[in-house]
């Protein structure tokens, strides 16, 4: 019997102990190793190869997670609460850094901070660099070149608004006979396609306005260019594959699957849809003009910035963020690692070794630049919030289906927009 | 000779919702073996033709790409551990606190109650906080934060049918000079075998299913399980790669509905079991 | 004599639950409770503010949204799904052909978890919303919300059913031949006899369909994710959103107080129906 109960006391020990799980002995290895928490999902594989490598390289861990699409912040939020955090995040630009400004590392001694081409590509606060850019991306019109070619017309034809609503215009009419279904993919509203509308074509105002003022951000936008905001998107919801009733109801995978079966000519979006349509298109077959906006269509270039800074966490211990600081340096300024940025994932980047990209608009992105035509920046990061681009997009929306006035949307771009500075205060 | 004759017409109607009720599933069947352009956001309810026709290109796409294996493991090693420790260590204490009358099984008792209707957000931060302090953020470990999580509903039940079986032989068998051990192993297991049944379908439902516990507390840097995987197939800037989705879908419902299929009576009888005592 | 040589061996019988349950639950909860006093972004920079964060709930309005959408799409849900899930469970046990096979049908999509069926009926409703040229389930509250209950419906009519059907099967036929012999139509037996009899069922199926509108996370975040705004936002991702989703130190406190106010919110729904099911037990 005491055999019996002495047996069932190691027992329980022993399930006892099991409820307590074995703490893993923290490996404090002085070379530090690396979390890096991504952005882009696209682009994890490319990164978990290059991670790979330097870790056989140098024997420095690497890890590599990348967020969900839409759950950035909320991955990093709860990483960030853990012991084991991300070293390496990314904040979207200055409204995105507000929040994340006190666990950014201060980059300003860093080596890749010296090996950025222009101080354009940071965030800061006050003096320190918060956050530096890692890639740089373009968006305009993709251009269907064969299409274009058996409507009559060449890529050189197109050189100002007027003559893109002419030739648009024009294929529209005869979309029957050259068998497209209308000159421009579908505007589509869903949340998945609208922020080419809300943010990147709303972009143009706000650059042409912060242009003529002189100034890089405002509490009360006035709208001065709102009209050819309008002309555009008008042009894209009347020469388009569908109804403008139809249009919250299209998609991203819609317009693009459209630009892909050729049933448009024009598609408005950016150099990382590179990938996914060469699938289909050889490069001889694309081609990325401006959006003319009718403003200063002869300087006006590709829309080209960034919303990708990295940052390193503060809270990190000092063998980390060295170890996350050799890290990004290896990333830009490697062989391999410069090669895995511009060819695996696509990539720009911003720093002087950096390798020339197979990504065709980025090379016309370049052309352009080369004859003289000065890029359109991102200023888009100098809205007020996403409310005030939702409510942005519900106004195009309603403005699309018939069922809202402009002036609806002129009110949504210039009253929310000083209601929305004045709340972020 | 009348009845069959009325029974004609609602059999029709039934079977009518029935084939709408599962058309969602063999539409995203269809969807899965279509080419990606295909499926366009009105052109799901198309079937697939030749000139769309992807075979099961989509699923090995979603298999090599997203680890998916590997996800299937974690989701079956966190499930399959969980509810077994929940149904040893549940019953175990539900013999306990109706047996022993004492402060201890008293206030046990009404904690496990209330544990049931607190909604999971009122502890996620501070339970993901503490996995991660203990290290229960592995597929291997968070069977316990499962434990102490779904301890509640599984305790209620047990209680529920231990009440109802005989003491008599329980006594018995003690007399005899078995331990409680043995007793519980020899005598109790057998009795509470369809509460056992019922019981650990209704956990496994939850605990492969559940998403956010294991998002918040999984150690994500190395682990995924399904319903965490299913979301990495929406790139940014909008796009979905749908066919591997549909695909990813596809290789997440099958296991279940054969289980289902084959375990039908059990968890059928688990339901109706646990709503009458839950 | 059980219970005393029971007693002894609560190390054996008792302390794995018991510690797994102050881990996973008690130490948490009330962790968590302290906290919804406090203005925190990490475990490590807990500042106590009192009630503080239990003023701010309201700010923006999007709390009371979420909390009156979550009321109305619970009451709404609950009652459809019960009186859906009832009339079918009324059909399956008349005994027509085929019975089995309906319920294993039936029943199947409850198995399925929240995340995937959402992104089955987000396809399936997008699909016909866009064939009736109608703003798809992101950009209209109104179309979001009915997505919601259809997908609800969907999930849940089985489960429900189930019970029902098992209720049913427990009236007496005796009691239903003697009501005939008497004279009842079928409408009178319906309501005067079966209805009343599966009172239990209906208390439980009501009790579980109200507490998982409640509850509700898994099918709103991948159907809509709340969008359009935040219109279509339950109370449960209201809470997830406000912790994870904004940053800033404020918000952690204040997602946490909206977890306790939603905690009460909840324990107050599960006493009510508790009572209502007492009083019904003590009348059988």
């Amino acid at each position: 019997m005491k055999m019996r109960k002495i047996a069932a006391m190691g027992l329980s020990a022993v399930m006892a102990t099991s409820m307590v799980p074995v703490l893993p002995v923290m490996a404090d290895d002085a070379a530090g190793k690396v979390y890096y928490l991504n952005f882009k999902p696209e682009q994890d594989e490319a990164w978990q190869n290059l991670a790979a490598k330097y870790t056989e390289e140098t024997g420095v861990p690497v890890t590599v997670v990348t967020a969900a699409s839409g759950q950035y912040e909320t991955t990093l939020q709860s990483e960030m609460a853990k012991s084991d955090a991300p070293t390496l995040f990314q904040v979207n630009g200055p409204v995105g850094l507000k929040n994340w400004k006190d666990y950014c590392y201060d980059l300003s001694g860093s080596d890749i901070y010296s090996q950025l081409t222009s101080d354009a590509y940071t965030v800061k606060d006050g003096d320190a660099v918060d956050g530096i850019a890692y890639v740089i991306e373009s968006y305009g019109l993709i251009v269907n070149k064969t299409l274009l070619e058996k409507a009559g017309y060449t890529v050189d034809d197109i050189k100002s608004f007027d003559d893109l609503k002419k030739v648009a215009d024009d294929i529209q009419a005869r979309k029957d006979e050259l068998g497209v279904k209308g000159a421009f993919t579908s505007a589509g509203m869903d949340g998945s396609s609208d922020w080419r509308f809300k943010t990147h074509l709303a972009n143009l105002p706000i650059y042409y306005e912060y242009q003529a003022d002189g100034i890089d951000d405002t509490d009360a936008i006035k709208g001065t260019y709102l009209d050819n905001y309008k002309n555009v998107f008008d042009l894209y919801i009347t020469d388009s594959t569908c109804d403008g009733a139809e249009l919250s109801a299209k998609t991203a995978d819609d317009s693009r699957n459209e630009f892909i079966n050729g049933d448009a000519v024009f598609y408005q979006n950016g150099s990382w849809e590179y990938g996914e349509l060469s699938k289909t298109y050889s490069d001889d077959e694309l081609a990325m003009i401006p959006i003319y906006f009718g403003v200063d269509d002869e300087n006006e270039g590709l829309a080209t910035g960034t919303e990708n800074f990295w940052c390193v966490n503060k809270e990190a211990s000092e063998e980390d963020i060295q170890a996350t600081l050799d890290f990004m340096n290896w990333c830009v300024t490697s062989e391999d690692g410069t090669k895995a940025m511009s060819e695996d994932m696509g990539f720009t980047i911003p720093f002087k070794t950096a390798q020339e990209s197979t990504n065709v608009f980025v090379k016309q992105d370049a052309e352009y630049t080369a004859a003289g035509l000065t890029p359109v920046s991102w200023n888009f990061t100098t809205m007020p919030s996403e409310e005030w681009k939702n409510g942005l997009g519900t106004a195009l929306t309603l403005y699309a289906a018939g069922s809202g006035s402009w002036d609806d949307v002129v009110s949504a771009f210039v009253d929310n927009w000083a209601t929305e500075k004045a709340l972020s205060e | 000779m009348a009845d069959k004759k009325k029974s004609i017409i609602p059999t029709i109607i039934l079977s009518i919702i029935s084939i709408i009720w599962i058309y969602p599933i063999v539409m995203i069947l269809f969807n899965s073996l279509k080419v990606e352009s295909a499926i366009t956001t009105s052109g799901v309810f198309q079937l697939p033709t030749a000139e769309t026709w992807n075979g099961i290109h989509n699923f090995i796409t979603s298999v090599t790409q997203m680890d998916f294996l590997k996800s299937f493991w974690y989701s079956l090693v966190i499930s399959v551990m969980s509810v077994i420790l929940i149904l040893l260590c549940c019953s175990m204490c539900a013999w306990y606190i109706v047996r022993v009358n004492g402060l201890l099984s008293k206030v046990l008792y009404y904690l496990c109650v209330f544990s049931m209707v607190v909604p999971f957000q009122m502890v996620m931060f501070t339970l993901a906080k503490t996995a991660d302090t203990l290290c229960l953020n592995n597929p291997y470990t968070i069977c316990i934060v499962y434990l102490g999580f779904g301890a509640g509903l599984a305790v209620f039940m047990f209680t529920g049918f231990v009440k109802g079986s005989p003491l008599e032989i329980e006594e018995a068998a003690m007399i005899d000079g078995c331990s409680p051990l043995q007793v519980y192993f020899k005598i109790l297991i057998p009795i509470l075998k369809p509460t056992i049944i019922s019981t650990a379908i209704l956990e496994l439902m939850w605990v492969w299913n559940d998403y956010l516990l294991p998002t918040l507390v999984l150690d994500i840097k190395n682990y995924k399980t399904i319903p965490m995987a299913i979301q990495y197939f929406r790139g940014s800037y909008g796009h979905v790669q749908m066919g591997p989705m549909m695909a990813c879908i596809m290789i997440d419902i099958i296991p279940i509905v054969i289980v289902y299929l084959v375990c039908q009576k059990y968890i059928i009888e688990g339901v109706v079991a646990g709503a009458v005592k839950g | 004599m059980v219970g005393k040589s029971l007693k002894k061996w609560w190390p054996v019988f008792v302390l794995p639950t018991l510690a797994a349950f102050i881990i996973g639950f008690l130490w948490p909860f009330i962790w968590g409770i302290y906290l919804s006093f406090c203005k925190f972004t990490t475990v490590k920079d807990v500042v106590w503010v009192g009630l503080s964060n239990y003023k701010k709930i309201f700010i923006g309005g999007d709390f009371s949204h979420a909390f009156w959408l979550t009321v109305v799409f619970a009451f709404v849900s609950s009652i459809l799904i019960n009186v859906l899930a009832f009339a079918i469970a009324l059909a399956l046990t008349k005994g027509y052909k085929g019975t089995n096979v309906f319920r294993t049908v039936f029943f199947m999509p409850n198995l399925i978890g929240g995340i995937v069926l959402g992104y089955i009926w987000q396809t399936l409703l997008n699909g016909l919303l866009s064939m009736w040229g109608q703003p798809l389930l992101k950009l209209s509250a109104t179309n979001g919300f009915i997505g919601m209950i259809v997908l609800l419906l969907w999930q849940q009519i089985g489960y429900m059913m189930i019970i029902y059907v098992a209720g049913l099967n427990n009236v007496s036929p005796d009691l239903i031949e003697a009501a005939q012999i008497d004279g009842a139509t079928a409408r009178q037996i319906l309501f005067k006899i079966k209805i009343p009899m599966i009172m239990p069922s209906v208390t439980i199926c009501t009790f579980l369909t109200l507490t998982n509108g409640f509850k509700m996370f898994d099918q709103n975040l991948s159907l809509t994710g709340g969008d359009p705004g935040k219109q279509s936002q339950l109370l449960a991702l209201n809470i997830y959103d406000t912790f994870y989703g904004r940053s800033g130190p404020a918000w952690k406190g204040i997602g946490q107080a909206k977890a306790v106010v939603f905690f009460v919110l909840v324990v107050v729904i599960a006493l009510i129906q508790l009572r209502a099911t007492s009083s019904k037990e003590v009348q059988a």
